[in-house]
């Protein structure tokens, strides 16, 4: 059986779509079986920055509904045989999004995927609470930002109380994924520093995606930032997560200064 | 110019770690969760049948840390109830 990762935040904009691609890309490249879930129905982005927004024919929500297979409506990525999408619908609105239909969809995605991971919409909603529910991990994307760490709190906060985990009374394995970290400008003071952000929500530190132009430009190019380019800084970062999400043990790279945008990262152990 | 603003300029990183704590404290308090404000009202249920206390000054508590939690119960008692009860 597969394991099932949200990527949740609360906040929008802080780049979990972004951090979706590229961990599952990332997790592809180790020949693992990994298929991308978009639960943001009505706008989704998933399939745009996957790059397969003209290959979309049917989505969840007629999976869901009964108007397609499984099979028909997972898109494979012309770069990674062993990585898949599964778009969200664009013109439906959330409200057909179900409990068991939803449950139903990521029963069966584990029976074939080793990872399914799930990008959730921003908010609270209906939509995010069905995203993170089966989750057995939470990757919880956060920027060094006051509004997204509140958020960030307000999520795990939910991911305690309204899990299938957290029902069973079993612990949700909750990571911190910080990104658009500028390690120049938390040095001198004007941005939360690392250590802040993880003593104030108290979750382990899954990786630090430090701020860069390579994420807009894949996302340009329409593909996952450790697809277009797997040696920039950025996808150093995802690759080390992805790492430590498949069960490695290995030091957390703090990008330091400004020069780890030309993939200068200064390793040290974090946290 | 940018050395001398370098020394004059409060640094913000400090002030937004402050207001976080502070602000997170008090949302985790409250609208957190259902668990704290149901055991806030049975807590306050058990100590009304034997001393009188004002609603509004109990205060509970959870803070969240990576190993463990902490439930904080705080109940001020009326010096008049107390006496009642002794």
């Amino acid at each position: 059986m597969g394991k099932v990762i949200v990527v949740t935040s609360g906040k929008g904009g802080v780049g979990k779509t972004t951090s979706t691609a590229a961990l599952g890309a990332a997790l592809a490249q180790r020949n693992e079986k990994v298929v991308v879930v978009d639960f943001d129905v009505g706008l989704r982005n998933l399939d745009l920055v996957m790059g397969a927004e003209r290959r979309v024919v049917y989505d969840l929500i007629n999976v869901i509904q009964g108007d397609a297979k499984l099979t028909q409506a997972l898109i494979r990525d012309k770069r990674l045989e062993n990585l898949f999408l599964l778009p969200a619908s664009q013109t439906r609105d959330k409200d057909n999004l179900t409990p068991e239909g939803v449950e139903w969809v990521i029963n069966e995605l584990k029976r074939y995927f080793d990872w399914v991971i799930c990008d959730s919409p921003a908010g609270i909603e209906r939509g995010a609470t069905l995203a993170m529910r089966h989750a057995d991990i939470a990757v919880v994307v956060t920027n060094p930002e006051v509004s997204s760490v509140r958020d960030s709190d307000r999520i795990i906060g939910l991911l305690d109380s309204k899990t299938m985990k957290a029902e069973r009374g079993e612990r949700m394995e909750k990571h911190l994924l910080l990104t658009r970290y500028d390690g120049a400008r938390a040095q001198r003071g004007d941005m939360l520093k690392v250590d802040d952000v993880l003593e104030i929500l108290s979750i382990p530190l899954l990786g630090i995606i430090p701020e860069s132009t390579d994420v807009l430009r894949a996302s340009n190019l329409g593909a996952p930032v450790t697809l277009a380019d797997a040696r920039c800084a950025p996808s150093l970062a995802y690759f080390e997560a992805a790492r430590r999400l498949a069960g490695e043990d290995i030091p957390v790279s703090i990008p330091e200064e400004k020069r780890s945008i030309l993939g200068k990262i200064f390793a040290r152990r974090a946290a | 110019m940018n050395i001398f603003r370098l020394f004059n300029k409060q640094r913000s990183a400090p002030l937004a770690r402050e207001r976080l704590q502070v602000l997170l404290a008090h949302e985790r308090a409250s609208s957190g969760s259902d668990l704290v404000a149901v055991l806030r009202e049975e807590i306050l249920a058990v100590i009304a049948k034997h001393v009188e206390l004002d609603s509004d000054r109990v205060q509970v508590k959870m803070d969240r840390d990576e190993n463990v939690s902490i439930l904080e119960i705080d109940v001020e008692i009326p010096l008049n109830a107390s006496r009642q009860a002794a």
